[in-house]
């Protein structure tokens, strides 16, 4: 285990000295301490590490992460995971906005709640939440899974495309185009690979899932009023 | 006699309204017919105060001008020197700029690329990300972040020579992208990760920052994710283009281009297009006093875009302050868009050549702005990048005739004393005097 003040070398020597990891580095285990909400914490990471943040993240936090797994042994703050390719991002506390927004793949996990506009522009991210969102999750979503096992707040999925989002909880409203959507075997096989893969125990049939109704998806007149 | 009007009485001339004209009838029947907003590509048609309405005065008694052949005049640029590790360094100030791949065909974007390398300039991505062909094409590529941040990728980012945040478009201040259905091929889908033949509406605003000090951490996130290499710009339309210069450069930008309502667009609603937005002669001067303000001109650069057409327009941007300017639809019409060579076709498509704006149909007889793979191969990349490098010569050395008859040994040494203005309205803009007099509107220390 390497471990990195962050306080003490500053945020350009860490995310340097982690970012010189190559794909066969034998150093795969990094502790980053004193974190102290700063902003841009390993972001930008492209190898096969895994990265533990003791204590609370600013903006951007693993932001665009490729290979490496994140552990946040705090909270995290706005973007945290923001354009994630591939990886693992694991938040123990709550998250801020944005969390995973335009993420093209990988898995976030946060234990607490997420805010507003969890998932916002997902392009093929895996985000499950053990608590609640807030409002305008995955709005314009484009592909990937939305878990949350809590509740949703208002608009749901809001001019969403091919995203998929799982409820277990309530649903305060749903955005635009979003609909209830029949959970089909298939739906319960991916949901249960998702809760299992981001260790959280809950039983996929306590879910409805949600989706486009793409009706927005050409423009027509008699739909103006939703655009 | 008219048959109407046995008596002979006479009639007065039919009249058209200077308020309903026929354009304006024409969009109202178009709006009555379908119920959905008019969608267009290009800038502004409407005319509006321009460069056109300043002159340079040239050289006199006191001051003398350069001779032509002998005496240098260098157009070199140095761009994001700031903070950046790399800066860009152009051979001219002219650079191009971004536009989507999606909304232009590959070959298109190919022959920017090689256009621009070969004048010693860069280019510019755009919405949908980066493509093979104007990577491998471009010798300084532009790799801009956009609110939909379609195709991209940490590996793209750290493939480009500059990133630039695009805020907004001079076309469409506050307006996101449209991609209609017609254009989206299984290429432009892939990219974007959405399915194939739908309607793709770009965000307008970015999703995980809004506001100055949240800008300044997303510049942080960027600059750390490429270990503060390569410099980054800032877009802005001309709005508020003293307070969106100033914030850009205290959230630290490398660069700010400046984008005025004449600038093109792939498409957004005409509305958007005419109505929202401030000339690119009334921002310059803004911008550059925001600049001279935190004592940054020069240090952070300005580059100009919206209508530039020629060398006079180089001049004219340069000489009120800017570093280099940018040009969208002038590529495009070097390239050979709205040629009249395809006019027959153009009136198929109920327009004729220099009008043709419906560039999201995807139907360009010209092969640019399209993703149709028939029309596609009309364009050749090698001959668009070759008529492209010769269309930035010209403007690069009739800027420079302007810069030696004044005097000048450098683009950059252009001044706002060099120029006049023809009109009222862009002596106030330009802040130079109206020809003839020694006075602008709001001069300070002057009586009117
Ligand atoms: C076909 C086309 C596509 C464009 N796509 C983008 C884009 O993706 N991102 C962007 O910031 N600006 C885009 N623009 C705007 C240009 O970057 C630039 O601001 C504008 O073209 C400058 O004005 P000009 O066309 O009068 O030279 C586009 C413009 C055109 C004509």
């Amino acid at each position: 285990m390497q471990t990195i003040d962050l306080q003490d070398i500053g945020l350009r020597e860490m995310n340097k000295t982690l970012h010189a990891q190559a794909d066969t580095t034998n150093q795969t285990a990094w502790e980053i301490v004193n974190p102290k909400g700063a902003h841009a914490i390993a972001c930008g990471l492209d190898a096969p590490i895994e990265v533990t943040v003791k204590g609370s993240t600013g903006y951007y936090c693993a932001g665009m992460n490729q290979q490496a797994t994140v552990n946040i042994h705090g909270s995290a703050g706005p973007g945290t995971g923001e354009n994630i390719m591939s990886g693992k991002i694991i938040i123990e506390g709550d998250a801020s906005q944005y969390l995973g927004a335009t993420g093209h793949g990988g898995l976030i996990v946060v234990k607490g709640n997420a805010s507003s506009r969890c998932g916002i522009s997902m392009k093929g991210v895996n985000i499950v939440v053990q608590g609640s969102v807030g409002h305008m999750s995955a709005f314009m979503g484009q592909s990937g899974n939305l878990v949350v096992c809590g509740d949703a707040g208002d608009a749901l999925g809001d001019s969403c495309y091919e995203a998929r989002f799982f409820v277990r909880g309530t649903v305060k409203s749903l955005g635009a185009d979003c609909e209830k959507k029949e959970m089909r075997a298939e739906h319960i096989e991916i949901l249960k690979g998702l809760l299992d893969e981001a260790g959280i125990d809950a039983d996929p049939s306590e879910f409805t899932r949600y989706g486009s109704a793409r009706n927005l998806y050409n423009f027509d007149v008699d739909n103006a009023g939703a655009y | 006699m008219n048959k109407h009007d046995p008596k002979g009485i006479p009639h007065t001339t039919p009249r058209q309204s200077a308020t309903f004209t026929q354009d304006i009838n024409s969009d109202i029947r178009r709006a009555a017919a379908t119920g959905i907003y008019d969608i267009r590509g290009g800038g502004a048609k409407r005319k509006v105060p321009s460069f056109d309405d300043l002159l340079f005065m040239g050289a006199s008694i006191s001051r003398y001008p350069l001779e032509g052949y002998r005496e240098k005049c260098e157009t070199s640029v140095t761009i994001g020197g700031l903070h950046a590790e790399n800066p860009i360094e152009l051979d001219i100030p002219i650079t191009i700029a971004g536009m989507s791949f999606g909304a232009l065909s590959g070959p298109a974007k190919e022959a920017l690329g090689r256009g621009a390398s070969a004048a010693g300039t860069s280019t510019t991505t755009g919405d949908g990300g980066m493509t093979p062909e104007e990577r491998g094409h471009s010798d300084k590529l532009v790799y801009q972040y956009l609110p939909s941040r379609y195709g991209m990728n940490p590996d793209d980012l750290r493939k480009a020579d500059a990133i630039e945040i695009v805020v907004g478009q001079g076309a469409k201040p506050g307006g996101g992208g449209m991609l209609l259905g017609q254009k989206i091929s299984d290429r432009v889908a892939e990219m974007r990760n959405l399915p194939k033949g739908i309607d793709q509406r770009s965000a307008c605003r970015h999703p995980d920052w809004t506001g100055p000090d949240d800008l300044e951490i997303k510049i942080l996130e960027l600059r750390e994710i490429t270990g503060w290499k390569v410099p980054i710009y800032v877009k802005v339309a001309g709005a508020r283009p003293y307070y969106d210069t100033t914030l850009a450069i205290k959230a630290g930008a490398d660069a700010v281009v400046l984008d005025g309502m004449q600038g093109g667009t792939a498409a957004t609603q005409d509305v958007f297009i005419e109505h929202v937005g401030q000339p690119t002669l009334a921002i310059v001067r803004p911008a550059v006093q925001a600049l001279q303000d935190l004592g940054m001109h020069r240090k952070v650069q300005l580059i100009l875009s919206g209508g530039i057409r020629s060398g006079a327009d180089v001049a004219k941007a340069m000489a009120l302050g800017a570093d280099a300017v940018a040009i969208g639809t002038a590529a495009l019409i070097a390239l050979g868009d709205n040629d009249p060579k395809w006019e027959a076709e153009y009136n198929e498509l109920g327009t004729t050549a220099g009008a043709y704006d419906d560039w999201h149909e995807g139907q360009d007889p010209a092969g640019i702005t399209t993703q149709d793979p028939e029309l596609m191969k009309r364009f050749d990349p090698i001959e668009g990048g070759r008529r492209l490098r010769n269309y930035l010569k010209v403007m690069t050395l009739e800027a420079q005739t302007i810069a030696r008859a004044c005097g000048k040994n450098h683009l950059h040494n252009l001044e706002p004393e060099d120029l006049v203005a023809l009109t009222m309205e862009a002596a106030a803009m330009a802040k130079v005097p109206l020809a003839g007099t020694d006075w602008y509107p709001g001069k300070p220390n002057t009586s009117y």
